[in-house]
């Protein structure tokens, strides 16, 4: 029994050594509301048909635990790329529940998310020590100039890891999407609409470039 | 507004800068850091920020700097290091400090006295 296991483990790594199927772990970070759960749930079904892996929403923080999806595989530039995808609470420096209060929600509902947005803010933060590569999503319409972007840049210069820049919302109106390119040049920048589903094509190729 | 210069951050470690600018920006105060911090700091900040944050004391920080510039030596290199220095930070309670206007070269803030 136990030989014939090992004997299968290794035929596993032995084929991932020929095929050079490493896998990376990437994370989805940015602002809250840049869209990053909306492109992890596009991304996860192009490449699993599986469903969603978190709830979209207007109200800020609707994710506050990392969700992570496992084997991904991505077939594009002519290379197959085997990727995690962890769809992260993303970042802030502040945190105020009567922002959430405008959306409707009680005091305490209030109080209550503010409170489980600080730590999903956390948990964003300390998985940037086990991942491999960040996509780092940001709202087209916004300013790009915000100190979480400059933060997670930083972050990943310092630790030499791969970072794809996704300018999210191309498909509104005030969108600026030269504007992040302008603020960011050092790094690869892609246009998308993870909503509409625009230009994902050249998102899977700068992924498979960039995080293969 | 206090300024903190250059001489007296690098006499600081990490934790006494952070710890220092949460003491000053929960007292309602603004301050200005000469040379800024590296992205590992500012990192751990807005961790700190997070696990501080209060119900009607404190709702967190406004930070703003610039991208760190890249000081990597060949031997910081080899030994797979990059030594950064950021740029010029300002930092303010949440609701006080309102970036206006920014691009590579100024910052311009505006700081609402009460609320
Ligand atoms: N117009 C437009 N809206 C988008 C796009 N991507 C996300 N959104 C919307 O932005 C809001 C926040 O999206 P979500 O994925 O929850 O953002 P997250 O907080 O970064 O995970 C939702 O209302 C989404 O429908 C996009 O490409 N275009
Ligand atoms: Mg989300």
């Amino acid at each position: 029994m136990g030989v014939f296991k090992s004997l299968r483990m290794n035929l596993g790594i032995w084929l991932s050594r020929i095929f050079g199927k490493k896998r990376a772990r990437i994370g989805i970070y940015g602002p809250p509301n840049a869209g990053k759960t909306t492109l992890a749930n596009r991304i996860v079904k192009d490449w699993s048909g599986d469903g969603a892996i978190g709830t979209v929403s207007p109200v800020p923080h609707e994710t506050r635990r990392a969700v992570r999806k496992e084997g991904l595989v991505i077939n594009a530039n002519g290379a197959s790329i085997h990727l995690d995808i962890v769809d992260t609470p993303g970042m802030a420096t502040k945190i105020d529940f009567r922002e959430f209060m405008a959306y409707g929600m009680s005091e305490e509902e209030a109080k209550k998310r503010a409170k489980e947005a600080t730590e999903g803010v956390i948990e964003a933060i300390k998985w940037l020590d086990d991942l491999d590569g960040v996509l780092l999503v940001m709202d087209s319409t916004e300013d790009p100039y915000t100190q979480v972007n400059v933060t997670v840049i930083g972050n990943m210069e310092a630790r030499n890891l791969p970072l794809l820049i996704v300018a999210n919302k191309i498909d509104l109106p005030h969108a600026a999407p030269s504007r992040i390119k302008a603020a960011f040049p050092q790094h690869p920048v892609v246009q998308i609409s993870a909503l509409e589903g625009n230009n994902l094509d050249e998102l899977y190729n700068a992924i498979a470039l960039h995080f293969g | 507004m206090d300024l903190i210069s250059e001489e007296k951050l690098n006499r600081m470690t990490s934790m006494e800068k952070i710890r220092l600018i949460l003491d000053k920006v929960k007292t309602g105060r603004i301050v200005v850091l000469e040379s800024g911090l590296t992205p590992e700091e500012e990192v751990r900040l807005i961790e700190m920020t997070m696990t501080e944050i209060r119900v009607d004391e404190f709702s967190g920080i406004e930070i703003e700097s610039y991208p760190a510039k890249r000081e990597s030596s060949f031997v910081g290199r080899l030994l797979g290091r990059n030594s950064s220095k950021g740029r010029m930070t300002v930092i303010g309670p949440a609701n006080q400090l309102r970036t206006v206007e920014k691009d590579q070269y100024q910052i311009s803030t505006k700081v609402s006295v009460g609320d």
